[in-house]
């Protein structure tokens, strides 16, 4: 039974490995979980889960294998797709909430059914009744109208354990621990790194220590020097829902890849066109937004500033005041997209459509030319070109 | 060998005392994370006194670097004391500054090993003490000299997520993820340190706590050891229960509130709704 929960796990994609297991084991036979199914669920939990996102993911794996719910492939089944989701809307369970679902035979029987959907599904699905997707009535998924709606993804765990956390699972905000691929857009970013010393004075400057002893008449005299650091300073604009959904993966790639490349890193989301606010967080993109003019203030003209987006839409969104397709904004796109190039003046867009599609699409070509052609694809190559053009 | 348990000053859940148990039996490192203000650190400060050992604190800083905390050879003096004719300049072990984990491994009895706040130092550190976690052991080079725990101590490790950690340094450790606590727990909690705290005030004071961690937007949510200060404020000043008492379900700025609300950001938003919602209900 328990090389099988190992596997499960494994198939669940939590990075276990034999040396947690046997420290489980180990556990065991000490005798620290006793005889008590919770305590060898907080064991195991506390032996082969090291990060806390992956907590949800090993509480379902959990629930399957020791519930004897047979679904050796199921598991993989259950590894809610993220654009099934993507659609999702804030829908929390409310306490009336609750009690209506009661008419549905309870909240562990709406569970029970959504376990069983998950095995079943396999593909994503939009409007409905009965599959788990968005835009329907059944009561799972999102953008439902079901008030009994189960809304798979939440913020937060509210029922702790096993199987009957199905959460945390939207991918709303780009995942910054995608590892798959990053290495080498880690690779291409090095080139962007400016080495300087900064900070306080620890490493002992060798050439200097020497010269200044000399010139004491050989007693010794100390000179030290600050740590080499890399300092370049990176914002990083990501266009985020719409017709960016289909590039989500390589976005999180890149993404990630900034994150552990870069120590100064700034990143904001926008949607089609930077306007007059962005946002640092998807879930809450409406409550929480940043005026672009407090991001032009508080980050100088030494950050670099890159734009992530395929920049197609309607020319309009670029052009005139009003165009945006969410909001009335004052300004036209093209007015603050003008702001911040003359603000930052290394800039560079990178798009992740294919680059011989560019000019076929009006608003790409207005954004090439509002950039100043410096407009790279996301790709390997892409960014390459890039951070050529950034280190200038 | 006793057994790690809540105290009277400290509540511990289950799942958390499950994991110090492994721990402390298997002689591995626990990682803990969490919400700050959740009790990391103090956790290791609690283990220490349950199971009746010293601790050795070792805090990280950004220029902290793992050999530090085995130990230094102090060049630089005995250059000086070379110069200076020093006799003691010919034994090199005089120049052997111990770091705290070499303290720890040394010890006669166990001891608790506090490495907090791991996040903190630069992205290679946890890498450089792999193989002195794994096998409590390390080479001194200037003296060839192995040193090895007489004792394997139990490290106690806080991190606050601000860097990720390597995954060969993670699968040595347990980990437990500390929760933010739910009502009861924090109930007992506040029992726990201010046990003459009014009934009335105790309430009162959650009700609002908690309704302004649920406030959307948040930039630093209060947790446990804001409430503490708060209501060690609140009780100092002798408040009575019912200024904390809101007549509608509204949000008000409650009083000290410089001791939950952290920076001038979240203040302001709170003031914000708090003025917005006398409006909108009166």
């Amino acid at each position: 039974m328990f090389p099988t929960f190992l596997l499960s796990l494994k198939q669940a994609g939590l990075p276990v490995s034999v040396t947690e297991y046997l420290t489980l084991m180990g556990a065991m036979k000490a005798g620290v979980a006793g005889y008590s199914v919770e305590d060898f669920y907080y064991l195991s939990r506390s032996c082969l889960v090291k990060d806390e996102r992956h907590l949800d993911r090993f509480d379902r794996v959990f629930g399957t294998c020791f519930k004897g719910l047979e679904s050796a492939e199921g598991i993989e089944a259950r590894e809610l797709p993220e654009d099934w989701l993507r659609k999702l809307v804030e829908k929390l369970l409310s306490p009336e909430e609750m009690e209506e679902i009661k008419a549905l035979g309870g909240f562990d029987a709406i569970m029970e059914r959504l376990r069983e959907l998950l095995a079943e599904q396999k593909g994503r699905h939009q409007g409905g009744s009965k599959w788990i997707g968005t835009a329907g009535t059944s009561p799972f998924g999102g953008y439902g109208y079901n008030p009994e709606g189960v809304r798979i993804g939440q913020k937060e765990s509210r029922h702790r354990r096993a199987v009957k956390v199905w959460d945390k699972r939207d991918f709303r905000d780009l995942d910054g621990d995608v590892e798959l691929g990053t290495r080498n857009f880690r690779v291409a970013l090095r080139r962007l790194r400016r080495f300087a010393r900064q900070g306080a004075p620890t490493e002992l400057d060798i050439p200097d220590t020497v010269r200044a002893t000399a010139n004491n008449a050989g007693m010794l005299d100390l000179k030290l020097v600050a740590e080499r650091h890399n300092t370049v300073k990176l914002l990083l604009f990501l266009d985020i829902g719409g017709s960016m959904d289909e590039h989500v993966k390589v976005c999180e790639e890149l993404f990630s890849a900034c994150r552990t490349e870069f120590k100064h890193l700034e990143y904001f989301y926008f949607h089609n066109y930077p306007y007059e606010k962005v946002w640092k967080d998807n879930r809450r993109r409406y409550e929480k937004t940043i005026p672009t003019w407090e991001v032009l203030r508080t980050y100088g003209p030494d950050y670099r500033l890159i734009f992530v987006g395929d920049a197609a839409m309607s020319p309009y969104e670029i052009t005139t005041a009003g165009g945006s397709v969410e909001h009335w904004n004052e300004e036209s796109g093209r007015v603050w997209l003008d702001r911040m190039t003359s603000h930052y003046r290394r800039a560079a867009w990178l798009n992740p459509t294919p680059a011989n599609s560019w000019e076929f699409v009006q608003s790409i070509s207005i954004t090439r030319q509002l950039m100043e052609r410096r407009m790279f694809p996301l790709t390997l190559a892409g960014i390459d070109e890039m951070t050529r053009e950034l280190s200038r | 060998m006793p057994a790690f348990h809540s105290t009277e000053t400290y509540i511990a859940s289950r799942d958390l005392e499950v994991a110090v148990n492994a721990a402390v039996t298997l002689e591995r490192p626990l990682l803990v994370k969490g919400e700050p203000g959740t009790g990391k650190t103090m956790l290791a400060h609690e283990v220490a006194a349950a199971l009746g050992h010293p601790l050795i604190e070792w805090h990280i800083k950004s220029t902290t670097k793992a050999q530090q905390g085995l130990y230094e050879y102090d060049a630089v003096s005995r250059l000086r004391d070379g110069q200076l004719g020093d006799a003691r300049v010919h034994d090199i072990a005089n120049y052997i500054v111990r770091g705290k984990l070499w303290d720890a491994f040394d010890a006669e009895a166990p001891v608790v090993v506090l490495i907090d706040e791991i996040d903190k130092a630069d992205i290679e550190f946890p890498n450089d003490l792999l193989l002195e976690l794994d096998r409590m052991e390390f080479f001194v080079y200037e003296t060839r000299q192995t040193v090895i725990a007489r004792r394997r101590p139990i490290v106690i490790i806080t991190s606050n997520n601000e860097k990720e950690l390597p995954d060969a340094f993670l699968r040595r450790c347990f980990f437990h993820y500390i929760r933010f606590p739910d009502r009861p727990t924090m109930e007992k909690i506040v029992q726990a340190h201010y046990p003459d705290l009014r009934h009335d005030l105790a309430r009162e004071a959650m009700n609002v706590f908690f309704q302004i961690r649920d406030v959307p937007g948040l930039k630093k949510k209060p947790a446990t050891s804001e409430l503490l200060d708060w209501l060690k404020l609140l009780m100092v000043e002798d408040m009575p229960a019912e200024t904390l008492r809101t007549k509608d379900t509204h949000l008000v700025i409650p009083p000290l509130h410089g001791a939950l609300l952290k920076n001038e950001q979240d203040v302001h938003l709170f003031e914000r709704i708090a003025f917005l919602a006398r409006r909108g209900g009166g």
